[in-house]
């Protein structure tokens, strides 16, 4: 293991590293907590310049009401929902099979195939942006929310195929040629055989599309222009416009806009990290 | 002669003995599909729309206004100051952005201990990543922010004297102006890039200890009793084991650099008189803006961003081509 573990060391380093890691946590984490206290502070500590300091009232109910009550923002949470959700199921099915067609079968396109979906993963949103827009305009998804979800599954399709062509590769291939030699049809060896073994990987990738669907900003700015189909992450934007200067309830709705996505992560930690660094070891 | 026959009895068996070349195709056909429309042929509409001027509405008839110019738009663009502020901060995200690589490998290598309570210091370092990157620039927006924000309020106790009028409101008395460091046209693409590494070191840090988890242990050891230690060890034993881990954390961070778009729209928009404009923000603030839909420019403005990218995406294709050389 390396750097040597710290249990190897004197007692007195081993003390002063477990006295130091709540102290470093507290600085990384320093912008967040900073901007928690401010979001259960009242207006009046705000403006008199009270940021580090005890608040002087807690306000974390009325503020994350306030929200609620003052603003769109439930309905742009639902939206955000409904814009997700979508997405992930479509996304990480049609990868599914995609990524069973790349991986099982030796055709001479395959490679090419593959290299495809991976370039599409890494292009800038941008080259995308005129023809998606004006072909949303044309076909009448312009500012609805499966004008959102169907864009978005196209282009997530890039990176699962990625993600689940290199898992189903890794899986033994006997399964496949013994089950073919007992004449299984091939659609049945992928929903029998393959299937239940990619579970963690649609895990995994459900988790991660999840994440960066819910955090998308720049699809809902091209994408959408009333309330009634815009995510969260642009909501929030209008409502930092629409909340001047009331600092308390923009961190508020911030932090609201954070939460599924934190909460997603803590819940199904394993999958989240096994997606992120897919490639990181060999 | 001798076909005749086979042919005839090959019509029902045809599916059945191509079945192995047909069905791969019938897996891919509906991602295939999706994943044309939506990516593969607007890739080539925006490249050939950037010939075009068009303000993206169509006459009575349903055909389109644009009209042929060209390469003027990328002449346009070589003449145009706003391109070059852009072209150039994308350079300093581009840089400053690879921080966040020995940055991610250096809090990985302090957060490598199994003391009590590790995974939860190790999830709670990673946590910046998770949030939005609009929530990250609200809130270091506010973080910078010189009459609400921490750095203000950091600022007047080391430099301002408070004085507190009848009415109760506090006035200052600074030595030294407070610093508004998002409006300043030299500072402010720097504020956005640090905030901005706040996730991307987060994200380079997980990678590096998910690969520090496979460094192998026997060679550690055996470094160990040749004498290697710290820096030396770092370098030449555990670094090269890193190697996938480093690929994955330089590529991220490129592509993030290079996509750096909404913390800039959160912070900025672009401004103050567009000093921290980035090619993909500036497209977006062509193409659609208050001045009036200007489609074709955008689009050329696009174009070299993916150009730029495009060198990048090839690199990563021809690692990816000589892995799977090797594994067949």
């Amino acid at each position: 293991m390396f750097p040597r573990p710290i249990e190897k060391s004197s007692p007195s380093a081993k003390f002063a590293y477990q006295a130091f890691l709540p102290f470093a946590l507290l600085l990384w984490l320093l912008p967040l907590l900073a901007i928690f206290l401010t979001s259960i502070r009242s207006a009046k500590d705000i403006n008199s310049g009270n940021v580090f300091g005890w608040p002087s009232e807690f306000k974390l109910l009325e503020n994350y009401t306030a929200v609620f009550t003052q603003s769109e923002a439930a309905q742009y949470m639902l939206n955000s929902v409904l814009i997700t959700v979508p997405t992930v199921a479509i996304s990480v099915a049609l990868a599914c099979l995609a990524g069973y067609a790349l991986a099982i079968y030796r055709f001479r396109v395959a490679v090419p195939l593959f290299f495809l979906f991976v370039a599409g993963n890494f292009i800038p949103f941008q080259i995308l942006m005129v023809p998606v827009r004006d072909m949303s305009v044309q076909t009448g998804l312009y500012d609805t929310i499966a004008g959102q979800f169907l864009f978005h599954a196209a282009f997530q399709t890039g990176f699962c195929t990625l993600f689940m062509r290199n898992f189903i590769k890794a899986l033994p291939f006997d399964l496949v040629e013994s089950a073919r030699i007992e004449g299984v049809a091939e659609w049945k060896i992928f929903w029998y055989v393959i299937l239940p073994l990619v579970r963690p990987a649609i895990a995994a990738l459900a988790v991660l599309i999840f994440t960066f669907v819910w955090n998308d900003f720049f699809w809902a700015n091209v994408l959408t222009q009333g309330e009634g189909a815009k995510p969260i992450t642009a909501g929030v934007r209008a409502l930092n416009g629409q909340f001047v200067n009331n600092w308390h309830l923009v961190s508020a709705a911030s932090l609201l806009a954070a939460l599924p996505p934190v909460a997603m992560f803590f819940l199904m930690q394993r999958h989240f990290i096994a997606g992120l660094t897919l490639g990181a070891v060999k | 002669m001798s076909d005749i026959p086979q042919n005839t009895n090959a019509t029902p068996g045809w599916l059945r003995r191509n079945k192995l070349a047909l069905a791969p195709w019938l897996f891919l056909i509906p991602a295939l599909v999706f994943f044309a429309i939506y990516v593969v042929l607007p890739i080539f509409e925006s490249l050939w729309l950037s010939l075009y001027e068009w303000n993206g509405l169509y006459d009575a008839q349903g055909n389109s206004t644009a009209t042929w110019v060209g390469f003027q738009n990328y002449v346009k663009l070589w003449d145009d100051p706003n391109f070059w502020t852009s072209l150039r901060n994308n350079l300093a995200w581009l840089i400053l952005y690879m921080l966040a690589v020995p940055a991610g490998l250096f809090i990985a290598l302090f957060l490598n201990q199994t003391v009590t309570g590790m995974r939860f210091y190790k999830s709670m370092f990673f946590f910046p990543f998770v949030i939005s990157q609009v929530v990250v620039g609200l809130i270091f927006g506010w973080f910078y922010n010189p009459d609400f924000g921490v750095v203000g309020s950091v600022w007047k106790w080391a430099f301002c004297e408070e004085t507190v009028n009848i009415l109760g409101n506090a006035t200052f008395k600074c030595s030294r102006p407070v610093p508004d460091i998002l409006s300043s046209p030299e500072w402010a693409t720097y504020g956005i890039i640090a905030a901005g590494l706040w996730p991307q070191i987060a994200y380079c840090m997980i990678l590096y200890l998910t690969g520090l988890n496979n460094v192998a242990a026997d060679q550690i050891e055996a470094a160990r009793l040749d004498g290697a230690r710290g820096w030396r060890m770092l370098w030449y034993v555990v670094l090269p084991q890193l190697r996938p881990a480093t690929f994955i954390a330089i590529v991220v961070t490129v592509i993030g650099a290079l996509r750096s778009f909404d913390m800039i729209a959160i912070m900025t928009q672009g401004g103050p008189f567009g000093s921290t404009n980035v090619l993909a923000h500036y497209m977006y603030e062509v193409a659609i803006s208050e001045y009036g839909e200007r489609y074709g420019y955008g689009s050329a403005v696009a174009s070299v961003l993916f150009a730029i990218m495009l060198i990048y995406i090839s690199y990563f294709l021809w690692r990816m081509y000589q892995d799977e050389k090797d594994s067949r």
